[in-house]
């Protein structure tokens, strides 16, 4: 694998990250600290929105997320060159 | 012996039996085996091993407790617990795999081609480990208190006595298959009474769903949170669905804390290094959040349907009444208890004292002042149930014994409790197994081996592995004694600590090309002091009681910087090693061309070996 290939496969890796992580801190942090006093107007499945986000809804997007990395991750691998054989 | 006892002790019997079968069943036989079990563990069983190793007593046992309390505030503990993993996935579990090695502090001085770091990392790590041990410490005493109905210090011993035996048993080959059991016992055991009270109450028997239903007892007219939230207020407490945990700032460090913490966990960053393949390392973080997320998507309901059924008990809401507030509560004569109560007040963890003497059991929040002064209308002198730590009397029941006692307290059979003790106890051990294993290996592997004596036998560093264990589980047992606060909270501490010593480290070791030695060890040092000035200076030396030197009971108030508690004060910590360490290595040299090589290698997942020592 030559060195542009090595450093184009790290910057595509850096860009998946970073919108991963954006995802996982505005659900978070976001929608489940900052925000939950306006979200909890709104209401779902019976708990106030803010609540659910902090105590189910941030769980659920985390596991989305970890899958989504892995998946892309595999697949830039071997766009890359750079799996396991 | 009655019914409810032949269960306990069956159960408990039978799925101790089950570990320590298969933990001589798989028994290690080489040290690679002892520390790192051998390749071919497929990445849905390493996710459900580490799921297990993952969800200890402070998951368990004092979580859902702590959300019964603090409501919406305990949201820091669901989120940052599990949020952490991501970035664990993202950002550590693939490259430290292709890294391929045994321990965390041998990737830190191997990256840092320095004794000096590996040896900071393996402190670090002790120091982290340790504090996590006590919190499982606390949990077993509970466990153990309730089971065999007595002090809460004398279910501490035999709790230690049984995680010596069991976990010098055998190494992580033995653990991983035992993993597996103990995580079908623990999830098990957590959502079957959470099935049945979810039903009673909401009449819906996923949890996650009924948390959000109607109040059933209510003709649905009232949501369950609704009805929370009403009879809490009225009560005196903080209102359930909004009640923050010291600020929305303290809130969000304190996640942030364990999050980055759950990252830097030795225990848990080894995991990964025991799957076949970088890929595999990948998929494994999430099939572990995947297990973790059952126990941590009911814990919320849980936690509220315990608060509630427990107030119930205590304080009868009147139907038909006009009045309003404390006095639209009826409290129980004592006499009259369901025998739950009784029995936790063996062990001290759940105290009444009459203060009215009118053999009535009055609970409430006496530090509400509009609520005192109801209540001192009705002739109650204050709140009657407290709880014993150490020796001073505190508010309300102690939270770890709001899991264990939940299915008693919503009277579900016998079966269902006894199920409920043995999830706990494999919670609690499975996760003091793999801490001390991490401890072990950080002292014969990395210490002896690694530094101080390279001609070891395998057999003595084996032996020393084992002295290791056995010092690090009385440390933690006398400390447990006790506990700078409930299972989760001294937990949360020892997050703090790796949140702010390891995690760094390991991230800029993969991210940042150019971080050098003195970088990476400055910003430890830096990192870990902080964090532990502070914790200490609050909760005492080493949590030793009467140590503290910036202590409520000192006169000196709480003084928290910026309001953020010492559990939540990992986040600061690693800021504070974040710009040490980026400092000083934009001041010193940059680490040598080979290093930089090895960071490149490691960003690509091609030419992956087994894990290997050197």
């Amino acid at each position: 694998m030559t060195p542009e290939n090595r450093s184009a496969y790290w910057k595509a890796n850096l860009w998946l990250l970073t919108i991963l992580l954006i995802i996982w801190f505005v659900v978070s942090y976001g929608l489940g600290i900052l925000l939950v006093e306006p979200l909890n107007n709104f209401s779902l499945g019976g708990y106030p929105l803010g609540f659910w986000f902090a105590q189910q809804g941030s769980i659920y997007t985390f596991l989305v997320l970890i899958f989504v990395y892995a998946w892309q991750m595999n697949r830039l691998d071997k766009k890359f060159d750079v799996d396991e054989v | 012996m009655n019914a409810l006892d032949f269960w306990t002790y069956g159960v408990v019997g039978a799925t101790f039996l089950l570990y320590i079968g298969i933990a001589i069943w798989a028994r290690a036989s080489t040290t690679g085996e002892f520390y790192v079990a051998g390749k071919g563990i497929h990445p849905v069983a390493n996710g459900m091993a580490t799921a297990a190793d993952w969800m200890s007593a402070a998951s368990f046992i004092s979580m859902a407790g702590l959300i019964a309390f603090n409501g919406y505030g305990a949201s820091v503990f669901l989120m940052g617990w599990t949020g952490g993993y991501v970035l664990l996935a993202l950002l550590l579990a693939p490259y430290l795999r292709k890294f391929g090695k045994f321990t965390v502090p041998e990737f830190i001085g191997d990256r840092y081609y320095s004794q000096a770091a590996r040896i900071v990392a393996v402190i670090c790590l002790i120091l982290a480990s340790i504090t996590y041990v006590i919190g499982q410490m606390k949990g077993i005493g509970v466990a153990f208190s309730r089971f065999l109905e007595t002090s809460y210090e004398m279910g501490l011993y035999i709790g230690m006595g049984i995680v010596f035996i069991y976990a010098v048993l055998g190494g992580m080959k033995g653990i991983t298959y035992t993993q597996i059991a103990q995580y079908c016992v623990l999830i098990l055991a957590y959502t079957i009474p959470a099935l049945f009270i979810s039903l009673n109450l909401t009449g819906i028997v996923i949890p996650q769903i009924g948390l959000g239903a109607g109040y059933a007892p209510g003709g649905n007219e009232i949501s369950l949170l609704g009805k929370l939230d009403q009879v809490v207020t009225e009560l005196g407490f903080k209102e359930y669905t909004t009640q923050v945990m010291g600020s929305t700032l303290n809130m969000f460090a304190y996640t942030l804390s364990l999050m980055i913490g759950t990252a830097g966990l030795p225990h848990v960053i080894i995991r990964f290094f025991t799957v076949p393949k970088v890929k595999d390392a990948r998929y494994s973080a999430g099939w572990a959040l995947v297990f973790i997320a059952l126990l941590y998507t009911t814990a919320p309901a849980v936690g509220a349907m315990a608060r509630l059924n427990f107030t119930d008990t205590l304080m009868v809401q009147q139907t038909e009444t006009t009045e309003e507030g404390l006095a639209a509560f009826e409290p129980q004569p004592y006499d009259e208890l369901p025998p739950w109560f009784k029995n936790w007040e063996k062990t001290g963890l759940l105290v009444w004292q009459d203060l009215n003497d009118d053999g009535l059991v009055q609970y409430y929040n006496d530090t509400n002042e509009a609520t005192a002064a109801e209540a001192e209308a009705l002739g109650y002198a204050g709140s009657e149930v407290f709880h014993r730590s150490g020796d001073a009397l505190n508010a309300g029941p102690d939270r770890d014994i709001m899991v264990l006692a939940n299915p008693e307290i919503a009277q579900l059979p016998d079966w269902v409790i006894a199920l409920v003790v043995a999830g706990g106890l494999a919670a609690a051990l499975s996760t003091a197994a793999g801490l001390l294993l991490a401890i072990s290996s950080a002292i014969s592997h990395d210490l002896l081996k690694g530094v101080f004596a390279k001609g070891i036998s395998e057999k003595n560093e084996l032996m020393a592995g084992r002295i290791a264990m056995a010092g690090a589980i009385v440390v933690a047992g006398f400390l447990g004694l006790n506990p700078p606060g409930f299972a989760a909270g001294t937990v949360a501490i020892a997050f703090g600590l790796a949140a702010s010593s390891i995690f760094p480290a390991l991230m800029m070791g993969i991210f940042y090309k150019k971080m050098n030695n003195a970088g990476a060890v400055a910003g430890m040092l830096a990192g870990i002091t902080v964090t532990l000035l502070y914790v200490f200076q609050h909760k005492g030396i080493f949590f030793i009681p009467g140590t503290a030197f910036l202590a409520p009971e000192m006169g000196m108030g709480p003084d928290w910087f910026l309001g953020i508690s010492p559990n939540a004060f990992g986040a600061v910590g690693a800021i504070v090693n974040f710009l040490v360490a980026f400092i000083v290595a934009k001041l010193t040299a940059p680490p040598p061309e080979h290093i930089q090589h090895l960071v490149e290698d490691v960003r690509v997942p091609r030419g992956s070996g087994e894990a290997t020592s050197h």
